[in-house]
């Protein structure tokens, strides 16, 4: 089990060092990776995941903590980390019965069946219109499409990183997903330009110029702003869902639903 | 000097990786010489051109371009030293999966991509199973689940090779296949070596240029096809 990721600073996009020279994540831990469009924050991911290489582009090096560390690179898993982005499809003609039994045949899952039952559970959390095992993986909207990928990714997968990249219009409640990743144990790196994800995250990195810039805790002041930021958040849903029920709205709505 | 050679289904993004890649080792000041075989037409070597490095483009025309490619394997050496390359990089035309271009002392790259079915790997055949490295491109618009398969059944057909992902457009995940090139041994000359698979024969009356259906028109190397039943 992976107890700790360390990255320690290399070089940004003017060949200077970068600020932060040490950045700790923890497993369970939740970190919002933000920044605008090319300041580095998709290279970031990038080094991460090639943990094994001596030589990177930034000059970054990552440093894995196990919680037994024998040293061997075997007994690390074979993708550190695992994706769930909003361009990725199924593009497998299968029922997601049986593609889940081959994924987790592949993982090697002691109890197949009882894990998939899971991961359908699951996934009808996260998403809209039930899906069944016979459903075919084709045949699935975006938002159930997402809802798979990250019940699959928490209970299938075995990559102890999981990142999710700008996934605030996958029409899931992202939220949940959030804590579903996180309550496996997972560290969960969150690309996002959402204000409510990046707060929930327990801290930030900014990134800036190909560089760590800075890495900023959630402070208690802004976990106040976060839970009215979430009070409107469900008041937002709650809306969505009479509109999707084909319901009219009507004047007193927000007094009503408050 | 490190002979690099490059396979892999069409389309998978062969030169996009080899691109990304080279960018990589021209930084860390090793210099690189490119040459690609095709059949009628490229402009991949444009591509290459690109980069400033010496290129060069051999075009099969009426033979084989897998049997062109050995043929010339001594020549692309040659001209590559006297390009003064520390890396040659051979991409071959990457057509039909019978043949598989890897040649012992030479790194040889199978590059495929994710989108060509789960169970394709086990079609390719001597291409991927002799292959010394795998990229497998295209990852990112795949779910985690089907890439974590398809990685599986390349790992089953072919055990011993390093398999990355590489993403063409990006170029993430190429630093992987630059630092695998930089480790692998310089070729002292490649007369001699051996392929690590045989190619096809194929000495019958079309290779000579014949077009004309029927079997009277046809002679040498000839195989049917077994319909099984009776006979």
């Amino acid at each position: 089990m992976l107890e700790q990721i360390t990255v320690l600073g290399g070089l940004d996009k003017k060949g200077s060092p970068e600020r932060i020279r040490s950045l700790d994540i923890k497993a369970g831990e939740v970190l919002a990776v933000i920044g605008p469009t090319g300041s580095g924050k998709t290279q970031l991911i990038s080094d991460i995941e090639q943990y094994g290489e001596e030589e990177t582009l930034t000059g970054r090096r990552i440093v894995i903590k196990n919680q037994q560390d024998t040293g061997k690179d075997k007994d690390l898993p074979r993708y550190l980390v695992a994706q769930v982005s909003q361009n990725m499809n199924f593009l497998i003609d299968m029922t997601i019965e049986e593609f889940l039994l081959m994924h987790a045949r592949v993982r090697a899952i002691p109890d197949p069946r009882e894990t998939i039952n899971n991961v359908l559970e699951t996934t009808n959390q996260l998403s809209g219109e039930p899906v069944h095992l016979s459903t075919n993986l084709t045949q699935l909207s975006g938002g159930q499409s997402r809802a798979l990928m990250v019940a699959d990714v928490a209970l299938v997968s075995n990559a102890p990183i999981v990142l999710i990249d700008e996934i605030e219009n996958a029409g899931i409640n992202r939220l949940q997903a959030l804590e579903i990743l996180t309550g496996q144990g997972k560290i969960v790196l969150v690309v996002s330009h959402d204000p409510t994800l990046i707060l929930m995250a327990e801290k930030r990195v900014v990134m800036k110029e190909g560089g760590m810039e800075s890495v900023l805790q959630t402070t208690p002041e802004e976990q106040k702003m976060l839970e009215g930021l979430l009070r409107s958040e469900k008041q937002i849903n709650l809306l969505r869902d009479y509109l999707r029920e084909g319901r009219l709205l009507w004047q007193e709505f927000w007094c009503t639903v408050r | 000097m490190r002979f690099v050679i490059i396979a892999g289904t069409p389309s998978s993004g062969k030169t996009s990786v080899m691109i990304h890649t080279i960018r990589h080792l021209l930084a860390s000041n090793l210099s690189v010489a490119a040459c690609k075989i095709d059949c009628l037409h490229t402009s991949d070597d444009e591509r290459y051109r690109r980069l400033g490095i010496p290129v060069a483009v051999g075009l099969s025309d009426y033979i084989c371009p897998d049997h062109f490619y050995v043929a010339n394997l001594e020549e692309v050496e040659c001209w590559a030293r006297e390009q003064r390359a520390d890396i040659v990089v051979l991409e071959t035309a990457g057509l039909c999966h019978r043949c598989a271009p890897a040649v012992h002392g030479c790194l040889s790259v199978c590059v495929i991509d994710c989108l060509i079915g789960i169970d394709t790997p086990k079609k390719i055949g001597p291409m991927l199973s002799t292959a010394d490295s795998v990229v497998i491109t295209k990852c990112d618009i795949v779910s985690q689940a089907e890439r974590e398969v398809f990685h599986n059944m390349v790992e089953t057909v072919n055990p011993q090779a390093k398999i990355m992902d590489i993403n063409g457009l990006t170029g993430q995940g190429a630093i992987t296949l630059k630092n695998e090139i930089v480790r692998y041994n310089s070729l002292e000359g490649i007369s001699g070596k051996e392929l690590k698979y045989p190619m096809p024969a194929a000495i019958c009356s079309y290779c000579s240029g014949e077009t004309v259906i029927g079997k009277t028109y046809q002679m040498g190397n000839v195989k049917k096809v077994d319909f099984g039943g009776e006979n």
